[in-house]
């Protein structure tokens, strides 16, 4: 039986998270917690994250949990989130500049007025809804999704990593931007696949019986 | 090829209940909100908003049973509106699964409130209601008030200025609903939600008046909306969401299907 922390440090709901999971793996042990030694534990972990990366890394720190987190990361089938994947990254714009956790090379950038490409007329941010993402190479996570299937995005800023090899998923808005990034046991989707219907859970599947 | 424009049925939810009637042919209790929530995520809704009509404080812990229960089944985003006050009433739906709160008449008594909910929860979950009502006479440019206590208060606010005003104090949303439309099946007030989807940078939900199947699509090719809610026309039956889907997408509109 796989155990699947999900990593709790206050940054906003996680209980469809947890729901979703149980969906798709009813086999599994399912655990939101900011406990350390739970998180050290798990077989997978999935790092969620809402709201603003200031407050994001502010919060990792007051629990503690950023040398978990980086751990995790570089050690078993993880799972980011929405913040999750920028988190990751170098560095974001976001709040006049906030460090990440250095994980994946790169860096985090506004939305900086989209058009749509057809019309020129102004794209609103958050980009909100559901948008397609065209996978990039064979990775197990999409295993058993269409090619270009919706997804359903919030965000205001998106992750451009150093190193475009390890984007696994492109979606446009206005720009080509990197929705989906992996590198070895990491996946990281800027989307949320907890809310995103059968093309989500059935990302959700993959990943909790994903043995890079 | 890029974001669909949403497709967003609303249930009235009173004391747990979904009223106004629900007919859909398998559905065996009509007004059981996980049970017509289920029916619509699988006719490829793109979001569901729940509406709490309870006119009560004390049945409002009801609605929260009833997000809890459809977020465990059903996994598209979630908004819930009606008696959001406090930002206490903003965790306990967020808690229970809601993705984004809709906020109407606590935002007008206290504009301040949606700033402190959108710093403390993000942006991308709150979402502010407005109820406008034309205010002009025949001849004059168009102006429109907001209105309270459905469509019955005038408060002496202009919608556009309004809107513009949510947007800087960090709504990731506004759902527009025209009072003079509403309930008519004459279609959204275009002129208005193209008035205010120009004036924002945000997402904007047309609401109010939908009849047939253009209405959806004139909301988004004439009103500009990013989204389109309809309650009767989907709750009778009259047509499904994925028939909606389809006469927007042969009228050019990108959509989830």
């Amino acid at each position: 039986m796989t155990s699947i922390a999900i990593i709790d440090y206050g940054m906003g709901n996680l209980r469809s998270v947890a729901k979703a999971l149980e969906h798709v793996a009813p086999q599994a042990r399912v655990l939101v917690t900011q406990n350390r030694h739970d998180i050290l534990q798990a077989d997978r972990v999935v790092f969620p994250g809402q709201g603003s990366i200031r407050d994001c890394m502010r919060e990792l720190a007051r629990w503690n949990l950023m040398d978990v987190v980086r751990d995790a990361a570089l050690g078993k089938p993880f799972l980011g989130l929405c913040l999750g994947p920028q988190a990751l990254l170098d560095f974001s714009e976001e709040n006049d500049g906030v460090d990440g956790l250095g994980v994946l090379p790169g860096r985090v950038v506004r939305f900086a007025d989209p058009r749509d490409p057809t019309t020129g007329e102004r794209l609103k941010v958050p980009h909100m809804g559901w948008n397609q993402v065209r996978q990039a190479g064979n990775h197990p996570l999409w295993r058993g999704i269409p090619q270009d299937s919706r997804f359903y995005f919030v965000h205001s800023y998106y992750s451009r990593p150093a190193d475009e090899t390890l984007v696994v998923g492109w979606t446009y808005y206005g720009i080509e931007f990197a929705s989906a990034i992996a590198r070895d046991n990491i996946f990281a989707v800027q989307f949320h696949p907890e809310k995103s219907a059968q093309a989500g859970l059935r990302l959700l599947a993959n990943f909790a019986n994903w043995n890079p | 090829m890029g974001l669909a424009k949403r497709i967003i049925p609303c249930l009235d939810v009173d004391r747990g209940r979904v009223v106004k009637g629900v007919k859909f042919v398998e559905i065996r209790d009509a007004g059981d909100p996980v049970e017509i929530a289920r029916r619509y995520d699988q006719e490829g809704a793109d979001e569901i908003t729940f509406l709490d009509i309870t006119a009560s404080s004390d049945d409002r812990e009801t609605m929260v049973h009833v997000v809890e229960q459809v977020a465990s089944e059903v996994f598209i985003p979630l908004t819930v509106g009606g008696g959001i006050r406090t930002l206490d009433d903003v965790r306990r739906m967020l808690n229970a699964g809601a993705d984004k709160v809709s906020i109407n008449t606590a935002a007008i008594a206290r504009p301040e409130f949606v700033r402190e909910a959108a710093e403390r929860f993000g942006n991308q979950c709150i979402v502010v209601a407005i109820d406008a009502k034309a205010v002009h006479q025949s001849g004059e440019p168009p102006r429109w008030e907001i209105f309270t206590h459905g469509g019955r208060r005038p408060t002496g606010i202009d919608a556009v200025e309004w809107a513009r005003r949510m947007n800087a104090y960090g709504a990731g949303e506004i759902l527009l609903t025209s009072m003079d439309r509403d309930g008519t099946k004459r279609g959204f007030d275009l002129e208005l939600t193209r008035a205010i989807s120009e004036a924002v940078s945000i997402p904007v939900i047309a609401s109010g008046g939908v009849g047939t199947l253009d209405h959806l699509a004139d909301g988004v090719l004439l009103g500009k909306a990013d989204a389109v809610l309809a309650a009767s026309i989907f709750h009778f039956a009259e047509y499904t969401i994925e028939q909606a889907k389809r006469h927007m997408q042969a009228r050019g509109i990108e959509v989830r299907l």
